[in-house]
């Protein structure tokens, strides 16, 4: 009884904002404590109100310093924002420097914007396992946009796109990124493409390489075409004075887009998938690998494997028979 | 169950822009196996209190070297309490004379590492002293 009593104060604490709380919560996400899951049971209904953004790109692209001045536009039109910040966990150490709040933290004392850094702790894809349900604490507080910004390693950031309605990839001249946008199939999954610190040499021609791949599209999901905000010093008047507030109204139009031509639904149905495939495996797979692991007939397999006296597909399927009637 | 980490917030308040050694420091709590939040210079002792609120940290770190730790320490202390955050642990490094140290143990600073402290100390207070948050 008192459980369900907490359990309910989390959730009106989070409804109302409460930072605390919230904060809390995705630390128990992050720390995979079993009363996380839970919370995330009862506040689940009250999810799907928020805009979530998400911005990956190259490491050294600027995304932080974007992220910032979105935050200012948004505060400007009177929305709440909450921010995702994903950085790597190093596989040696297993700790981390939360390094891009440091970007945004003009905005540290502002009620209507909270910012939580996250590790990746070993996830692959850019983002942590957590994220997804962290996404979902920050709906039910009440925010109006979540900006999620990966980690952007530029080759596996493809994750993003599975909790987004908007994913915005930001690149740089000069980087390297003419040819690592071909292939890493970061193409396929921008709406917007930022060209970040296109005072620089080198601007003009990513721009003309993203026109000519843009112009081979036949056709666009939805009718959309990734427009192409280029941005120079974020925050110096001249050229660029009004990018940032035409890549906001980008965000907006996207949005809009979303729900005239009905893919909204696509785009939540495709992260409720992803969530569903991750629960599952959380509730069949782990315990069956964590129960042979433990009995000691993952070594023993391990061993015939070595020896060559099975393969994993016959293994596998005799599991499947066994355990799972 | 994943492995509960700490998170460490290394803070400089005030006006004092020299960052190596907080940098330092980051990566060594990195290299501790700890989460680090860095948020840098020139942060009042409001911003840091409400940045540690919002990334949930065990523990806040501050450097100074420009001899205004009695005003910011305190303050920061002060403020996460009146934020109902008296829980998170507030330790300072820098420039800090020793006859300043009773004043900061009274304000709530739990530790004061100066010059000469190595970074495995600071490593293994950190380890002794704090225990990642339960729910």
């Amino acid at each position: 009884m008192t459980e369900e009593f907490e359990g309910m104060e989390q959730v009106r604490k989070i409804r109302a904002g409460d930072v605390r709380t919230a904060s809390r919560l995705i630390r128990n996400l992050e720390d995979e404590l079993p009363e996380a899951k839970n919370a995330i049971r009862r506040i689940f209904p009250h999810t799907g109100r928020a805009h979530v953004v998400g911005i990956t790109g190259p490491p050294g692209a600027g995304k932080s310093t974007l992220v910032d001045a979105l935050i200012a536009s948004f505060r400007k039109q009177e929305k709440t924002v909450g921010v995702l910040a994903v950085d790597p966990t190093s596989p040696f150490t297993g700790g981390a420097i939360l390094g891009d709040r440091i970007r945004m933290q003009r905005h540290a004392e502002d009620p209507g914007v909270f910012v939580r850094s996250l590790a990746t702790r070993g996830a692959l894809g850019g983002l942590s396992k957590a994220v997804g349900d962290a996404v979902h604490v920050m709906d039910v507080m009440g925010k109006d946009l979540i900006l999620v910004e990966t980690v952007g390693t530029g080759q596996q950031e493809v994750e993003i796109i599975n909790h987004s309605h908007t994913v915005i990839v930001v690149l740089v001249p000069g980087m390297g990124d003419e040819i690592q946008a071909i292939k890493a199939g970061i193409m396929e999954i921008a709406d917007i493409f930022v060209i970040n610190k296109a005072d620089r040499d080198g601007s003009h021609q990513l721009e003309s390489e993203l026109m000519s791949m843009l112009n081979m599209v036949t056709e666009f999901h939805g009718g959309w075409r990734p427009p192409i905000v280029r941005i120079g010093n974020c925050f110096e008047p001249g050229p660029f004075g009004e990018s940032l507030e035409e890549l906001a109204a980008a965000i907006g139009d996207h949005y809009r887009s979303l729900v005239e031509t009905d893919l909204l639904g696509d785009r939540m149905k495709r992260k409720t998938m992803v969530e569903i495939h991750e629960a599952l495996r959380d509730a069949i797979l782990a315990p069956i690998l964590k129960e042979m692991t433990e009995s000691g007939e993952m070594e023993e397999i391990a061993g015939r494997l070595l020896r060559k006296e099975t393969d994993p597909y016959t293994i596998a399927e005799e599991v499947a028979r066994r355990r799972l009637k | 169950m994943a492995e509960k980490k700490i998170r460490i917030m290394v803070a400089k308040p005030g006006l004092d822009g020299h960052d190596r050694g907080a940098r330092v420091l980051a990566r060594c709590f990195r290299d501790a196996g700890f989460e680090v939040i860095y948020t840098g210079c020139h942060q009042t002792p409001e911003q840091i209190a409400a940045a540690a609120i919002q990334e949930d940290v065990d523990i806040v770190g501050l450097s100074c070297l420009s001899g205004a730790h009695r005003y910011l320490f305190p303050r920061v202390v002060e403020v996460l309490k009146e934020k109902g955050a008296a829980d998170i642990t507030v330790i300072g490094g820098g420039i800090i004379p020793d006859q300043d140290f009773p004043l900061l143990y009274e304000a709530g600073i739990k530790a004061i590492f100066t010059p000469g402290a190595t970074l495995d100390t600071i490593v293994q207070w950190v380890r002794t002293n704090v225990q990642p948050r339960k729910s």
